[in-house]
């Protein structure tokens, strides 16, 4: 007559017996866990070296003859006629301008660098859809009503979804990150290993409100569509608008509106200050704040629909 | 609440407030024995299931597991219970040895007797040697076992099984049936099983209620169930379209006659004698007898007694019907 007394059901032993379970899963599909790097891998790759936005100002684009007149009234002003200005001085003139151009619209002197920390709020996002697929896939196999028939707290059902979303989203963009490096990413001067504990806290908020989300959109469902439609509807927006290909105030007013307020956009910017440019305390500091906001405000709708949900 | 392990009454199941699953069904469990619920897919033998074992709410009536209440002490009612639910939830791409250690640590038991508690059911199994195997590449019956065991990692006193051999070979089935009269025996445990192979329930069962859209229609032993039908049936047709229950019924050991527009079912005494009665008697007024199909009686008559149809023809959801794909595919695997 010892079951009841042996067995005491806890919200961490079954927290992490669950988490395990899925990163198990995880890291024996090899497969997938390339596919699922390869992507953001093609698109900062072939996306952020194709935009070569340098490439713009830089001497090989502009062809100019050896010397060009310039006339004299756009100098100073007591010159008349016309001035003869070295081709090849203009040339770097233009790229100079060009780096400037870059560093006030980008903050960075080089497009790949910009667009390959765009490349990690992508994959985190789509990270944390995950939640919701594997939570669909384990009520069709059976396995969540088997987890429901044992006394596992329901709270340890949810937690491990999300915890299992910001464990994948911080490999990932380690990933991303180092892959990008060898890519020729820039970092700051500024940069230092500490400054990576802030990048993982800022993934970490944004993965626990996505996929808190996602996990209530699709707890309900049984089928995959649903989740599925979800995900392609919000993924593709939140990327695009967002600072993650390009900056804000070169934006229409309405669009800067919308990407103010997409979570995304401060993920980015606290990634990218916090790796390739020269911090903002004040900036970095919103960030953080909205990014903590978003996820508090995400995670405790999502946990209270999926608990109401797995409990009623 | 010494005998009677689990008890329900009016236990009742709406989907979408129109659709009826189960529908007032009330019943007793006895101490020690194997209870089955028969019926075909889709009469609401899973849903009945899911709410004993805590995982549906009902939508009215109320029912006790251990004594404990299935809403008011689910967490109560989930540390007596093992169950082992109709599809294959143990993980593929996991070990033996890690789903069953999964389990274990849903349960919260200690990871040390845990451990002595999964060695011992391997060995009761008969999956030792695999345990460390994935289960991707265990066979449809070694994966029941594996849900088996894993279902019993909490020794409990109750152990729900919903269609443990569905999709498995008959020799495989047997053997299954086996291996749970083993751990009935083993543990002392009771056991609440559905199915819809008949011989299952014949097999394994002490006792069974035939469910039939969501209402039990008829609740005893096999045997028992099988001696209301009073006797043999004698199935047969004749040449001629006319309907001639009355000289069937006049013949002496005939107990009752139904006929559906083509065949005779007839319920009669010491069939092997009255069979040839009927025969003489239709054909001393002209008929004659084209077909003659004499059974002993199984609970397929039962079944058939009690609900009118066979068990074949039903129809189920979409999203069982997935299910079922999938629990039939890894059935089947290798």
């Amino acid at each position: 007559m010892s079951t009841l007394e042996e067995s005491s059901p806890s919200l961490v032993r079954g927290l992490l017996a669950l988490t395990a379970r899925e990163l198990k899963k995880w890291l024996k599909d090899p497969v997938m866990l390339v596919m699922f790097i390869l992507q953001p891998l093609i698109w900062m790759g072939f996306l952020g070296k194709s935009i070569n936005i340098n490439a713009l100002f830089s001497q090989h684009n502009i062809s100019v003859p050896d010397l060009i007149p310039i006339p004299g009234s756009y100098l100073v002003p007591p010159l008349q006629g016309i001035v003869y200005v070295n081709g090849t001085l203009l040339q770097q003139f233009f790229s100079n301008v060009g780096s400037e151009v870059m560093r006030s619209t980008f903050g960075v002197a080089d497009y790949f660098s910009y667009m390959a920390i765009g490349m990690i709020s992508m994959i985190i996002v789509m990270t944390s859809t995950f939640s919701g697929v594997s939570i669909v896939w384990d009520r069709r196999l059976g396995f969540l009503d088997k987890v429901l028939s044992t006394p596992v707290p329901r709270t340890a059902i949810i937690f491990s979804k999300i915890l299992n979303a910001i464990l994948r989203a911080m490999f990932q963009s380690t990933v991303i990150l180092m892959l990008a490096y060898i890519l020729g990413l820039q970092l700051s001067p500024s940069f230092t290993l500490i400054n990576i504990l802030g990048v993982y806290a800022a993934i970490s908020l944004v993965s626990i409100g996505l996929s808190s989300i996602f996990l209530a959109f699709s707890i309900r469902s049984t089928r995959m569509e649903r989740p599925m439609q979800f995900i392609s509807l919000i993924t593709m927006p939140l990327m695009f608008a967002s600072n993650t290909f390009f900056p804000i105030n070169l934006m229409p007013g309405w669009l800067q509106i919308v990407v103010r307020a997409n979570p995304l956009t401060y993920l980015t910017d606290a990634i990218r200050q916090l790796t390739i440019m020269q911090p903002n305390p004040l900036a970095l500091a919103v960030d953080f704040i909205y990014l903590t906001a978003f996820a508090a405000i995400l995670a405790t709708v999502g946990i209270i629909l999926s608990w109401k949900y797995l409990t009623e | 609440m010494v005998d009677e392990v689990i008890r329900a009454d009016g236990l009742t199941k709406v989907f979408n407030k129109s659709l009826v699953a189960v529908d007032h069904i009330s019943f007793s469990v006895k101490r020690g024995e194997i209870f089955g619920f028969l019926g075909p897919n889709g009469a609401g033998k899973t849903t009945t299931i899911k709410m004993l074992t805590t995982v549906l709410r009902p939508t009215e009536g109320r029912a006790f597991v251990m004594g404990y209440d299935i809403v008011k002490q689910a967490s109560s009612v989930r540390k007596v219970i093992g169950v082992v639910p109709q599809e294959y939830t143990a993980d593929e791409d996991l070990t033996g040895y890690e789903n069953i250690m999964l389990c274990a640590a849903l349960y919260g038991i200690p990871r040390d007797v845990a451990r002595k508690r999964a060695l011992e059911l391997f060995d009761l199994v008969e999956l030792t040697r695999f345990k460390d195997k994935r289960v991707e590449t265990y066979s449809g019956g070694m994966r029941r076992r594996l849900e088996l065991a894993c279902g019993l990692i909490n020794r409990p006193k109750i152990f729900f099984l919903d269609e443990p051999t569905l999709g498995l070979d008959v020799q495989t089935r047997v053997a299954i049936w086996d291996y749970i009269r083993r751990l009935k025996d083993e543990y002392d445990i009771t056991i609440f099983m559905t199915t819809h192979y008949m011989e299952e329930a014949d097999a394994l069962c002490d006792r069974i209620a035939i469910i039939d859209y969501g209402k039990i229609v008829a609740l005893d032993s096999p045997s028992n169930l099988k001696n209301t039908l009073g006797g043999d049936i004698i199935t047969l047709a004749i040449k001629e379209n006319i309907d001639v229950t009355e000289i069937i019924r006049s013949v002496e050991n005939v107990k009752d006659v139904k006929y559906d527009g083509r065949v005779y079912r007839i319920k009669a005494e010491s069939g092997e004698i009255t069979a040839p009665l009927i025969i003489e008697a239709l054909r001393r007024k002209g008929y004659t007898v084209t077909k003659l199909f004499l059974s002993k009686p199984t609970l397929d008559e039962v079944y058939l007694e009690y609900t009118g149809r066979s068990m074949r023809d039903t129809e189920e959801s979409m999203e069982s019907f997935i299910r079922h794909r999938i629990t039939m595919r890894r059935a089947r695997a290798r």
